[in-house]
């Protein structure tokens, strides 16, 4: 058994034979059910850098959102000389390591694909070296160029018809988490002699496709272990041996994530829960008194600092679907151990506590994974961040640990995996409101004339009927999502063959689950139109053509968000029928399907390829985003529209049922005392009853007005809102998803 | 089914998540139909009776789902419109609630209040499932309060008595409107009465917000308020002085 003197102190043993981070967690973390009282505010070098950053930030977004790009480098492990917050400060600086070589400065990432690469410059107004033009397409592949010399004629008339929509085909997938706790607790040595064996001990001799596939890419993962020592190495570190102190941790921990960020540009990179882990290294110093409080928070200050400091180059068009360059560096607190002990930590305090020493941030995205059973200082903690800042997230640990297990990370805005045992395909998302329209018009799209889906009898008749709606819409769903799934495990295996994901799978065991995550958009609009059509009289209106292209409404209908069970039984059988469409198609690698109902800020893009529906949705207007009951139909409050969500199984859409709601501080209490025990309340109930996940925002509608208006104010430089699975600075919105933030239902029932 | 289960209850709305009207997180049930008439009113368009027909143990199950949101403090609030008028519906309602053991309260100014014998039986029945009543007090002065709201406030001042006298828990609060209820001299008989009753468990002023214009617009009623002003935090601050209100913070 390797014994490591870094390791003095450490209890338990299975963790030193075998990689396994979760039994050193839990046979050395201390729950913590005291208050925040022990909680410090921001060293003098806290203040100051981030003082920097943020000034680099404002300059960033005077810039037009992009303060600087890299053109001349592609970006790997080492291509880039070290880089600090500013080189008077470097000192200051308890976790080091960027991207490139300068603050917020946008690497150059062709792997993915070189064309968005190179938009991603010019449309910022940057000329990439034009040899890097030639190289991509002439002497290697790309992802992108894998994809598009794999597709079928429909699989580019769904993408280009939006009815599938926001796939990951040119640039990174994301959402994989590496399990970036390994890098501190093992040192790279181990870690590489580990993956050694693995390619020892990989295949019988017999060198099918799968086992030739693997071993190559366990070799690919031993370099980039190797490639992660010389990165640490320029910073001037070396992380071969595991790390010995509370810094060492989060600095090794942080190399760990930072080549996940120098080498993918996934939509989706998340940290992943290291909270509690490294709640263990500060214990430890706290105790042999190597440490104070303050330098403690220090340490996840700075670390937290340059979270918030990752930032990709982008085209125009990702940028309108996803706002505000997220990155979903997504990191969780909290959670309930299998054992029933809380896995709250001093930690998961100091983490919380970051939004207010450095004011609040979209990133990292701040997870809480809630319980009732988390101690209740706790949770009133959470609830004053989220009552002061609306920078967190919660997640029902209740509902992920009987199938994750209790050291889950999650992997985007909302999708859990099994950190270093799992990795997941993210798969973006079928738009089935434009599904629901296909089957009314015999498969023919709205916007583009075109006959992209299967030339199905349409519906003819004036009055919509339910029953012919819906065995028309099924045979529609089923064409889809066979095609759908299928694009994606095209995607899925080019990736893997031209950008494959070797630092973060190197963290991740060899012998790894695969999850397939498919995704739903617009569900509460077909929810909500099946249901006008059942209970209601639906007109089908029509142009000259034929085609229907809006509809008239008459009589009252009910609608999902209601905690109404004609309405929500229908978002059930939604759910249910779709699950089981996509999972009667292979996935590729034998991974196990799943779906999600979440749609970040897509919903507005999403919503303009999608034309009027039954329910009263006007043609072009946003999709409700996520599980989100539509705008306006909610009658009965926030506890109602909460009810209907909860009501959708955790275990049909494992990858995530993300709800937004926003709550005037008015309507939630009328002190702080009143607001946070109230939220805490609102939040047991959801989460008793089986529901996934919340986004919890407090403010009114005059202040969203108002720092539309008056962006320039210093008080909306940080002005952080929860959209759809993530946080974002709303000043960073474009106007159109701020009107759309507007609209939605503000809870201010007074 | 309980007796009196034909008795129907109009209802102006529901809201699942309210959390000023009592303690806690509460349903709150508007109940529609009101007397008064009061100037400042946010809510003018439950004045009138009308409103979705309800019996009380179908109310019921539907707010009884969202006990899980509750916890120890929250409930269930009737409020209006003028809860009271519709007694008999209370009574089924809160009855059936206090069967599952779910705190209880009404929202109500007290104008129906009554010293008729039949109708204080039946406020004594319903006082007996009821936690909590809070009571607006609109204004002490007599003629006053019939130019505020169009009726007397002997009554209303009776019924704060009686709910002392009956060791009924009760919240006192006051619309704060400046220049029509904010005269120092009725908040200070306001404040000297007050201290007086013995069960009082929170006086609260709510400062008058223009929030409920855009209803009496629609209504096509005249705003007799049209162009005051909501108080100002100074004006606030004076009013929670004289009426003691941290003196009564539970």
């Amino acid at each position: 058994m390797t014994n490591y003197a870094q390791w003095n102190g450490f209890e338990g043993s299975i963790w030193k034979i075998e990689v396994n981070v979760r039994d050193f967690i839990q046979k050395n973390y201390k729950p913590y059910d005291g208050n925040e009282d022990f909680l410090v505010g921001p060293t003098e070098a806290t203040d100051k850098l981030w003082g920097i950053l943020q000034g680099l930030q404002k300059e960033e977004r005077a810039k037009g959102g992009v303060l600087d790009m890299d053109t001349d480098i592609v970006s790997t492990l080492t291509s880039h000389k070290p880089g600090y917050i500013s080189e008077e400060t470097k000192e200051l600086e308890k976790v080091v390591g960027l991207q490139t070589d300068k603050p917020l400065k946008r690497a150059f990432m062709p792997f993915g694909g070189i064309k968005m690469a190179e938009q991603a410059c010019t449309t910022n107004g940057y000329e990439p070296n034009p040899e890097f033009h030639k190289i991509f397409n002439e002497y290697t592949t790309t992802h992108n160029q894998g994809v598009f010399d794999a597709y079928t004629p429909e699989m580019k008339s769904v993408r280009h018809n939006h009815i599938i929509t926001g796939l990951p085909d040119t640039y990174g997938r994301g959402r994989i988490v590496g399990d970036y706790r390994r890098v501190a607790l093992y040192g790279i040595d181990y870690l590489i002699e580990d993956k050694k064996k693995d390619l020892n001990n990989c295949g019988d001799g017999t060198m099918t496709d799968e086992v030739i596939r693997l071993r190559e890419e366990i070799s690919k993962q031993i370099r980039a272990l190797k490639g992660m020592k010389d990165m640490a190495q320029m910073y001037g570190y070396d992380i071969s041996q595991p790390a010995s102190n509370a810094r060492e941790a989060v600095q090794w921990l942080y190399f760990g994530y930072l080549a996940a960020i120098k080498t993918q540009n996934g939509a989706a990179m998340s940290v992943g829960r290291v909270s509690t882990f490294l709640d263990i290294y500060i214990e430890r110093d706290l105790e042999a008194g190597k440490i104070t409080e303050s330098e403690a928070q220090e340490l996840i200050d700075h670390f937290v600092m340059k979270c918030r400091m990752v930032k990709f180059a982008r085209i125009p068009s990702y940028n309108q679907l996803f706002s505000g360059d997220p990155v979903w560096a997504t990191l969780e607190v909290a959670g309930i151990g299998m054992d029933g002990r809380s896995m709250v930590t001093k930690n998961d305090y100091r983490f919380l506590h970051t939004l207010e020493n450095m004011g609040p941030s979209p990133e990292p995205n701040l997870t809480v994974l809630y319980s009732s059973d988390l101690p209740e200082n706790f949770k009133k903690y959470a609830s004053k961040i989220s009552v002061t800042t609306s920078s967190i997230q919660y997640e029902n640990d209740d509902v992920m640990k009987p199938v994750w297990g209790d050291d889950y990370s999650i992997c985007c805005c909302v999708s859990a995996t099994q950190t270093g045992k799992e990795m997941q395909f993210f798969g973006a998302r079928a738009n089935l409101a434009k599904c629901l329209l296909y089957a009314i018009n015999g498969g023919v799209d709205l916007k583009t004339r075109e006959q992209c889906g299967p030339a199905y009898r349409p519906i003819t008749s004036e009055y919509l009927d339910y029953d012919e709606v819906i065995t028309a819409f099924d045979r529609m769903e089923d064409w889809l999502c066979g095609l759908y799934v299928n694009t994606l495990n095209l995607i899925q295996y080019m990736h893997d063959k031209y950008f494959y994901e070797a630092a973060e799978m190197a963290l991740i065991d060899t012998d790894v689950r695969r999850s397939f995550a498919t995704g739903i958009a617009g569900f509460s609009h077909v929810v909500d139109s099946l249901s006008a059509i059942k209970y209601a009289k639906v007109r089908t209106i029509r142009d000259e053509t034929g085609m229907v292209v809006d509809f008239e409404t008459t009589g009252d209908f009910p609608r999902y968000g209601n905690d109404d069970d004609r309405a929500d039984d229908i978002a059930k059988w939604l759910l249910k029928t779709f699950i089981d469409k996509v999972k009667k198609h292979h996935t590729y690698r034998d991974s196990e399907p799943s779906t999600s109902i979440l749609t970040i800020t897509s919903n507005v893009v999403y919503g303009k390829a999608t034309g009027s529906m039954p329910d009263g949705r006007k043609d072009g207007e946003p999709l409700s985003p996520g599980a989100n009951p539509s705008y306006g139909a909610e009658q009965n409050g926030l506890l109602a529209s909460l009810n209907s969500v909860a009501k959708l199984p955790y275990h049909w859409a494992l990858d995530g049922i993300s709800n937004t709601q926003t709550i005037n501080p008015d309507a939630l209490g009328h002190s702080e005392d009143e607001r946070v025990n109230n939220l805490v309340q609102v939040l047991d109930g959801y989460f008793d009853q089986g529901a996934h996940h919340l986004n919890v925002n407090v403010f009114g509608t005059e202040k969203l007005i108002d720092a539309m208006e008056h962006p320039e104010k210093e008080e909306y430089a940080n002005f952080t809102i929860r959209v759809s699975g993530y946080a974002v600075k709303f000043i960073d919105l474009t106007r159109e998803q701020q009107l759309d933030v507007i609209s939605r239902t503000c809870h201010s029932a007074m | 089914m309980s007796d009196g289960s034909n008795i129907k209850g109009y209802v102006h709305s529901l809201e699942s998540f309210g959390s000023v009207d009592g303690p806690g997180v509460r349903f709150v049930v508007f109940l529609q139909g009101c007397a008064l008439r009061c100037k400042f009113c946010h809510n003018p368009e439950t004045w009138h009776s009308a409103g979705e027909e309800w019996n009380a143990s179908d109310l019921f199950q539907k707010v009884y789902r969202y006990r899980n949101y509750w916890g120890k403090d929250g409930g269930i609030t009737v409020s209006g419109g003028e809860p009271l008028l519709q007694i008999d519906f209370l009574i089924e309602f809160f009855k059936l609630a206090k069967q599952k053991g779910i705190h209880t309260a009404i929202d109500t100014a007290g104008q129906p209040f009554s010293d008729n014998p039949e109708w204080l039986a039946k406020f004594e029945k319903l006082m007996e499932y009821t936690d909590l009543v809070i009571l607006d007090l609109k204004m002490m002065d007599s003629e006053g309060h019939k130019a505020l709201t169009g009726k007397d406030n002997s009554n209303i001042l009776s019924m704060a008595q009686w709910l002392s006298d009956h060791n009924k828990a009760m919240w006192i609060r006051h619309v704060l409107v400046p220049n029509l209820t904010d005269d120092v001299n009725d908040l200070e008989n306001m404040h000297r009465f007050i201290s007086e009753l013995k069960t009082v468990k929170k006086v609260e002023i709510l400062p008058y917000h223009i929030l409920g214009l855009a209803k009496w617009i629609s209504l096509g009623i005249d705003y007799p308020l049209d162009g005051v002003p909501t108080p100002t935090k100074e004006q606030i601050a004076v009013a929670n002085e004289i009426l003691h209100t941290a003196d009564y913070q539970n």
